[in-house]
């Protein structure tokens, strides 16, 4: 196993870190925005509504995220609308951000269906609107209970955005695919980008294990 | 419509269908495969008194933390420098259960921990050894309360045999690339069969674990 190569290009190993973090934050903050409307729309109690994101939930969630991205990356484009031409990166952000999404929309789900329903009842007898209810009572619980999954959504974005590599997105994996291509070194290579990534996951495993120990009850 | 008709031709589903069924033999290599070790691991580990518990623990925390598709580079290019010549099919497969192993373990691990320790110790002093208990009462109930989570990832599983079509492998996706690349118009059609194959897949799977955890209470 060769070092040498790996270590001669230690900054552009740190710019392939800095876009697979940036990458991964934004996307958890889209996803989570999305993820959130869904899944209100879920819980709406409106049929077409509900039927839309359980039918968005159970269609993103069961195809591959490559498949998404392809067709952010391959299909959009043949629409001939100028907005709709992502290069590699932004197909691939798009669809972390929606595939994420849906993962999201269940974990917020769960976190609003857990809350006692007594709770929202007695709320509103008590005078609150819907609403009020909703955004004082129960969404602040449902959040609390969401932390722990959150955080492995952002440990399964950091992971799955190693494929913006296949759409030369200048990631970790992206740089650490170059530099095999040009130097020929395969383990040296991969292992240091290996590293790059645990620095970011392992810290986070660890916080998640923690949140969910002691959010619990 | 004509384009449809088009993309649609016998001979370009029969070729989806040779690419569907390498999906589906890639998958059922790999949930079987790393099932099997991905088990054997977590029960290592359970079982604290061996050195293997470990190397068991090391080996999930640190897999199980990196992406798929870097596992999946060091199969395709790290495997021929150890002189191991193999087809691309069995590079990818490994790559694949290198990964899930860890995911699997985490599961096992997970459900084996779900059960009260208390039931150990009652199953001890009526006269069962360790390994019985373990046998016996332990991972018959533990396996129960994992199928959920088991079932959601062998359907990760199923999705991620669709990177090795990035490294070459004529899965579904590689082959529907081949027939959007040879005619552009056709990839609307073609992306959106692949997408709702993957699904039909993984939803049946989904729907049969439903079942499963219905019947078994």
């Amino acid at each position: 196993m060769n070092f040498s190569i790996p270590l001669s290009h230690l900054d552009q190993y740190w710019s392939g870190f800095v876009v697979t973090l940036k990458t991964s934050v934004i996307a958890l903050i889209l996803s989570f925005i999305i993820g959130f409307i869904i899944a209100t729309l879920r819980v709406s109690g409106v049929r077409p509504l509900a039927f839309f994101a359980r039918w968005y939930v159970e269609f993103l969630r069961n195809t591959p995220l490559l498949v998404q991205v392809f067709f952010f990356y391959y299909a959009l484009p043949r629409l001939h609308v100028s907005w709709l031409n992502f290069n590699g990166y932004q197909a691939g952000m798009l669809g972390l951000t929606f595939y994420t999404a849906a993962y999201i929309a269940e974990n917020v789900r769960a976190g609003i269906q857990s809350i006692d329903k007594g709770q929202l009842e007695t709320a509103r007898a008590s005078g609150l609107t819907y609403y009020q209810a909703m955004l004082y009572i129960i969404l602040p619980q449902a959040f609390r209970i969401v932390i722990p999954p959150l955080g492995t959504q952002f440990i399964n974005l950091v992971k799955n955005s190693a494929v913006l590599a296949f759409f030369a997105g200048l990631d970790i994996m992206y740089v650490a695919d170059s530099l095999q291509g040009s130097s020929g070194e395969v383990f040296g290579v991969y292992t240091f980008a290996a590293l790059f990534y645990l620095i970011i996951t392992i810290p986070l495993t660890i916080l998640v294990n923690y949140l969910e120990k002691k959010l619990a009850y | 419509m004509d384009v449809i008709v088009q993309a649609f031709s016998a001979s370009n589903l029969i070729f989806l269908g040779k690419g569907l069924l390498i999906t589906i033999w890639l998958a059922i290599v790999s949930i079987a495969v790393s099932f099997v070790f991905g088990s054997l691991l977590a029960i290592f580990r359970y079982s604290k008194t061996l050195v293997l518990a470990q190397l068991a623990f090391v080996y999930t925390e640190i897999v199980r933390n990196l992406p798929l598709i870097l596992i999946l580079y060091f199969a395709f290019f790290g495997l021929p420098e150890f002189g191991l010549q193999l087809s691309i099919f069995w590079k990818m497969a490994i790559g694949l259960i290198l990964f899930e192993i860890s995911q699997l373990a985490e599961i096992v691990r997970g459900g084996l921990n779900s059960i009260e320790k208390g039931q150990i110790e009652a199953a001890r002093s009526t006269g069962m050894t360790y390994r019985q208990t373990l046998f016996h009462i332990i991972i018959p109930q533990a396996f129960k309360r994992m199928i959920p989570a088991l079932v959601s990832q062998f359907i990760t599983i199923v999705k991620d045999t669709s990177y090795t079509a990035m490294f070459g492998l004529m899965d579904v996706l590689n082959a529907a690339q081949i027939i959007w690349n040879q005619q552009f118009s056709f990839i609307f059609p073609i992306i959106i069969l692949v997408a709702i194959l993957y699904f039909v897949i993984n939803f049946t799977l989904s729907s049969l674990s439903l079942r499963i955890e219905k019947k078994l209470g």
